[in-house]
């Protein structure tokens, strides 16, 4: 056993400690629930260093039977591709744990025992290398986050927990579909098999399996990412779900979809995936501007962040999609951003809620001179958000628009009227919460940010900070694993590229990319 | 002491002191706890800037106060003197550039190049020091340390002392940021850094709708620019394959121009002009500038006059190269700058709020700048920025002066006679105004006579730039005067309390002012124009000391074909014409001051759309905000709901209907076919159960009756 197998293990015995826990005693679980998401955080940090140094590999790797037959294998490792989102959902369930410390009032230790149950999923999802385990992890995910929304949420909660369950699941079924097709051509579930199989050439998919295995595959992240026009659940689930729970839903939840898109859809269906890549690229580009249009007018501020997501995250899939380094890269490096500065501006709003005890726009007004921390804070969240400079996500955007700029300019165009609008809508949203009279409510209700309230913020603007200024901690070992897959891409791949794309306007050629026979 | 070394701790400084604010400025300036009843007249102040300074409710300020006055200028200060430092150093360089390279920002894996060769793409944190960023850094420093200065008097009443400080400082390190990157990525890093600052500085009184509005406002049309930047460092990068000034213009070198049609260097060319006009207030993206004078009067005058407004004519200077290659893309910029020039000129003429009128004027020069740049000239671009950053600050930090004394008003209709009153801010307002009217002697008059004689002269230039220009030099002395004569001249028009009231300002903010007084003269004498071949060569040192910076085609072009007769005659013709818009001026309004009132109504529909600016602003509101944004969301907004969400509840509801459906199928058919002929047998079998009772007497007696019929049967026959 080695670090990552204690790092899945341990949420899961916290999980089951929680429980065990009398009911009388909610501290008890709050404590442990911390202590046990805080150790996972410091033993996964221990993750990063290996890691670092090379991207392109799987580390940590454990490769043990499970079930006989099926042969399905309990198969996990990290590489530079998931380390960060494992660090994304170690770091942020303690923030979680200390965000819920008292807005969560009833129900406290089935509560943390689904928080700890939810961790447990999300790291397996990103560390997974057996197609099954994989969807084993990808539906575990599921039911906490399904609890979390339909016990803890606000009045329309049953509604949103179980659209949101159903929707994901009516993607992931599809899934197991492709991953059973799979194993029936192949006999293994193991991801790395296949793939050297394909490399091999001893597993060639033709074009039409390709493109409906990928289409399987495609619908389930998709709905997931959430692209448009598969992205209603979003805005009902964030609205209804407790604070801690939208923070996991935004920040780790939606990368799911994406990581999946990167991991697996690209490299195993290559074909497919450039044939789709016009329309997905399309999709991706009307969820920016579409996502921020309606953002622009949501009166309720969850809704408002909601739809700001399906904007960004519509960069994500548009960096996948374009194939290259830059927007390959950029794509995983805004999956980070998003889950830092998407997940604070939750955990504001979650602030804010907890004091006005609501999430209208219109009862607020005036909050900076209120509580003058609380507006910073969310000052600094906003401007990550819509993409200043030296704060994270411009640098998830600009390596984005290279990418899609090297492809084609016109995407980067579109691309960029997003980030005019993102400006917009977050802007006017804080001019009306923040700024103006204060009326008497919110004079006498919101206070500034308290000690532990702090603790869960610092972490989050200090990434922002840190990703923003020096890239260099974060993107070598994810540029080392996109070569990797850049390269799958372009085996047992029948495509036609433009290549080079070409901005000086040389004659583009038509170039036949070898099959792997 | 090595200062070239040491450039990027010139932008350092200044940021040292806006994270020590941030951190804790609170401290050093606690607020005035906020009651209900207190908030009313802490706003009636925020509003009125400092209305009520003699009368003594102003809160008590903590005396660690005094230590931001201290620290926030002092780190300006000691830029500008690692600056001067700097660029004395550069000076004694051969190689009149000087590149600090810290580390590695943005970095990619190699990919491939539009040419098929590998490029990699790379984005220093490193700084550039040229005569070009040398000039920048300088006005920046110094004008900024001399604002901070003034800022100390001005602001000395206000709550949130520490917040504008610390973001004053955190503006100028960005602002020197911007102007000493070494490539476009950092370039934009200063961009949109100066263009936070500024959106914080207009709401900065975050009380008033109207200020956090201009905020927006501003920051939004500026993201409109900045969009477009970044597509052209996009473009920059395809074509070039690197973003550092000094590798790209290298690259470009080998490129021949675009003369013929508009390809790929104008469009690249274009989409950076675009952004020059979002943050430097041009057609069409002018319209933030004068609703941010929202800010406090010494933001306006660091930041929308003197520093900020003028990057993206920097930024165009700077890709003077690229331009060079694109003769299309600077007619562009050439023909929107003279345009810009004439139209904010002639909004000029109405405005009655005395800062408004100094921010359409700023947009005004900005676009003698730009038509300066357009024409190939950008020394002279460069120059009228320099001394355009001296008299314009001047004139803000003037009228910030005057509003001060006038407890707030800032409409000039109820101003006038000041001019005793208030004699230091009066005189050097007069130097300032004389400068931009452009009176020979006056730092102002150097450049805007370069700038004309270089429309008329420059193989890029055209007589109808000239004109356009020329005219717009009228209006300028025309309406910069009417603001003089209407502020100071006459008799004044402001109630009697505030008459009572009115008081130069204190030496911490008129010292500020003489300083700057003194630029807005001798600025100007290191360029005078060539034809004043009498005087030595050090007045013409600020061209020579450019010249390094410009690829060769640009610098041939600014010298266009010399006629000193030419010239002398154009430079009278200017002089003559800027005479004559201060006289007309005084006319107007000192002899004859119910005269403009009556031309007014005499004009037709022509004033009020003078004074409503053209209508620009509702216009813009109408289509874009209103009709774009918010009515695009809303239309958007109710389709996803309807449409999208519909369409998931929908299928929801068919699966509930379907399952309904077959829930009744399968009760009523399919278990009703059971049941059915459960029923069948069961009713067939019904007669049966008469005959099966289970009795056997019963059978005892049917056997017995059987057995009878059959022997009576047998009997009968």
């Amino acid at each position: 056993m080695n670090l990552l197998d204690l790092i899945l293990l341990l949420p899961a015995a916290g999980f089951l400690a929680v429980l065990l826990l009398p009911r009388r005693n909610p501290g008890a679980a709050r404590g442990v629930a911390l202590a046990v998401s805080l150790a996972v955080f410091v033993l996964s940090l221990a993750l990063a260093a290996p890691v670092w140094k090379d991207g392109s590999t799987m580390q940590f790797v454990t490769d043990a039977d499970w079930i006989e037959s099926p042969a399905i294998r309990y198969h996990v490792g990290v590489d530079g591709l998931g380390i960060w989102l494992v660090l994304l959902a170690t770091l942020l369930t303690p923030v979680c744990v200390l965000v819920s410390w008292r807005h969560i009032d009833r129900r406290v230790k089935e509560f943390y025992a689904f928080l700890l149950l939810l961790e447990v999923g999300l790291i397996g999802v990103f560390v997974a290398l057996d197609l099954f385990l994989f969807y084993v992890f990808w539906e575990v995910s599921l039911v906490p986050m399904y609890f979390l929304i339909g016990i803890w949420g606000h009045e329309r909660r049953i509604y949103a927990a179980v659209k949101f369950f159903l929707y994901t699941m009516a993607g992931s079924v599809l899934m197991l579909a492709c991953i059973i097709y799979l194993y029936n051509r192949t006999g293994t579930f193991d991801y790395t098999s296949l793939l050297a199989m394909i490399n091999a050439g001893d597993l060639i998919l033709s074009r039409p399996e390709q493109l409906l295995l990928f289409l399987g595959f495609f619908i389930a992240f998709a709905i997931k990412v959430p692209l448009f026009p598969l992205h209603t659940w979003l805005p009902d689930a964030h609205v209804e779900a407790p604070t801690a729970g939208s923070i996991m839903l935004a920040s780790v939840m939606l990368k799911m979809g994406t990581y999946g898109l990167v991991r697996f859809a690209l490299p195993m269906f290559p074909t497919a995936a450039r044939e789709f890549a016009w329309w997905i690229v399309i999709l991706a580009i009307i969820g920016i501007i579409y996502g921020a249009l309606v953002a622009m007018v949501q009166p309720n501020m969850k809704k408002l962040v909601a739809y700001s997501s399906v904007s960004h995250l519509g960069f994500v899939v548009l960096g996948i999609f374009t194939f290259t380094q830059a927007g390959l890269d950029g794509a995983v490096y805004q999956m980070l951003n998003h889950g830092i500065s998407t997940g604070a501006l939750f955990l504001l709003v979650g602030y804010l809620y907890e004091r006005r005890h609501s999430l209208e726009i219109a009862d607020f007004g005036g909050v900076a001179t209120a509580a003058p921390n609380l507006s910073t804070v969310f000052m600094i969240t906003m401007l990550a958000s819509i993409g200043l400079p030296m704060l994270n996500n411009f640098v998830g955007e600009f390596l984005v628009l290279v990418g899609s700029a090297q492809v084609d300019f016109r995407w980067t165009v579109f691309a960029a009227i997003g980030v005019i609008l993102s400006a917009c809508y977050m802007l006017w949203l804080y001019q009306r919460v923040f700024f103006g009279e204060t009326p008497e409510k919110v004079r006498e209700k919101v206070y500034d940010l308290r000690p532990r309230e702090w603790a869960a913020a610092i972490p989050l603007v200090a990434l922002m900070v840190w990703m923003g200024t020096v890239t260099k901690t974060f993107l070598p070992p994810v540029s080392a694993r996109n070569a990797e897959i850049l390269r799958q891409t372009t085996v047992n791949a029948e495509f036609l590229v433009e290549a080079p794309p070409g901005a000086r306007g040389a004659a583009a050629e038509a170039v036949e990319v070898a099959d792997a026979r | 002491m090595n200062f070239l070394d040491a450039i990027w701790l010139i932008p350092l400084f200044p940021l040292f002191g806006a994270v020590l604010m941030f951190l804790i400025g609170r401290r050093l300036d606690p607020q005035p706890e906020r009651s209900p009843e207190a908030l009313e007249p802490e706003l009636a102040e925020a509003m009125g800037e400092d209305a009520g300074q003699e009368h003594g409710h102003h809160p008590r300020f903590a005396p660690t106060r005094r230590l931001i006055s201290w620290i926030c200028p002092g780190t300006v200060l000691v830029s500008l003197l690692f600056s001067i430092g700097a660029v004395v150093q550069l000076a004694g360089l051969a190689e009149k550039a000087h590149q600090v390279i810290l580390y590695t920002w943005l970095a990619g894996l190699p990919f491939h190049m539009g040419d098929g060769a590998v490029g990699r793409f790379a984005a220093d944190l490193g700084f550039l020091l040229d005569p070009l960023s040398g000039v920048m850094i300088l006005v920046v420093t110094f004008v900024g340390f001399f604002i901070h200065v003034y800022s100390i008097g001005y602001m000395g009443h206000e709550t949130g002392y520490y917040r504008f400080f610390g973001y004053l400082n955190l503006f100028v390190f960005f602002m020197l940021t911007l102007v000493l990157a070494n490539n476009y990525a950092l370039l934009f890093v200063g961009w949109e850094g100066v263009g936070l600052c500024s959106y914080l500085l207009i709401g900065f009184y975050f009380h008033r709708k109207s200020a956090s509005d201009a905020g927006i406002k501003a920051f939004v049309v500026n993201r409109i620019g900045d969009a477009a930047f970044i597509l052209g460092i996009f473009m920059i990068f395809a074509l070039t394959g690197t973003v550092r000034f000094l590798d790209v213009n290298q690259a470009l070198h080998g490129l021949s121009a675009e003369t013929a049609g508009f390809g790929v260097l104008s469009l690249t060319a274009l989409l950076l002009f675009v952004g020059a006009t979002g943050k430097s207030a041009q057609i069409p993206l002018y319209v933030w500038l004068p609703d941010a004078m929202e800010g406090p009067t010494p933001v306006s005058a660091l930041i929308h006059a003197a520093t900020m407004v003028t990057a993206g004519v920097y930024m165009v200077a700077r890709s003077n190269a690229l331009y060079s290659l694109a003769p299309e893309t600077m007619a562009v910029v050439a023909t929107i700058g003279a345009l810009t020039a004439i139209f904010a000129a002639s909004i000029a003429f109405a405005q009655n709020d005395i800062k408004r009128v100094l921010a359409y004027s700023t947009v005004s020069q900005l676009g003698y700048m730009f038509l300066a740049a357009g024409v190939g000239a950008y020394w002279v671009a460069i120059f009228h920025l320099f001394t355009h950053a001296f008299f314009k600050a001047l004139l803000f930090l003037g009228s910030g002066s005057v509003i001060h004394a006038m407890g707030g008003e800032q409409d000039m209709r109820k101003m006038g006679g000041l001019k005793d009153k208030i004699p230091t801010t009066f005189w050097t307002m007069a130097v300032a105004s004389l400068a931009i009217a452009g009176i020979p002697g006056f730092a102002g008059f150097f450049s805007k006579d370069e700038i004309l004689w270089q429309a008329w002269s420059s193989p890029y230039g055209s007589k109808a730039l000239w004109a356009v220009g020329t005219v717009t030099a009228l209006m300028t002395a025309f309406y910069m005067w009417r603001l003089m004569y209407m502020t100071f001249w006459g008799e004044c028009r402001a109630d009697e309390h505030t008459k009572a009231h009115i008081h130069e300002s204190p030496p911490v903010m008129t010292v500020p002012l003489t300083v700057l007084a003194a630029g807005s003269v001798l600025a100007g004498w290191l360029g005078v124009p060539k034809a004043w071949a009498f005087l030595p060569g050090s007045f013409h040192a600020f061209e020579h000391w450019l010249e390094p910076v410009w690829v060769a085609a640009a610098h041939e072009a600014g010298q266009g074909a010399h006629e000193a007769a030419l010239e002398w005659a154009l430079m009278g013709l200017s002089v003559l014409l800027a005479v004559a818009g201060i006289l007309i001026a005084r006319y107007l309004y000192v002899q004859r001051p119910e005269l403009p009132d009556r031309i007014a109504e005499a004009s037709g529909p022509l004033y009020p759309a003078l004074l409503n600016k053209w209508y620009v602003d509702e216009i813009y509101n109408f289509l874009f905000v209103d009709g774009l944004a918010k009515g695009g969301g809303r239309v958007l907004g109710r389709f996803d709901q309807a449409i999208v969400d519909g369409g998931v509840n929908g299928a929801g509801w068919m699966t509930r209907f379907a399952s309904a459906v077959s829930g009744w199928w399968d009760t009523w058919i399919v278990d009703g076919t059971v049941r059915l002929i459960a029923f069948a047998v069961k009713m067939i079998s019904y007669p049966v159960r008469f005959l099966q009772t289970g009795f056997v007497q019963q059978y005892a007696a049917v056997i017995l009756a059987g057995m009878a019929v059959a022997l009576g049967y047998y009997l009968i026959k």
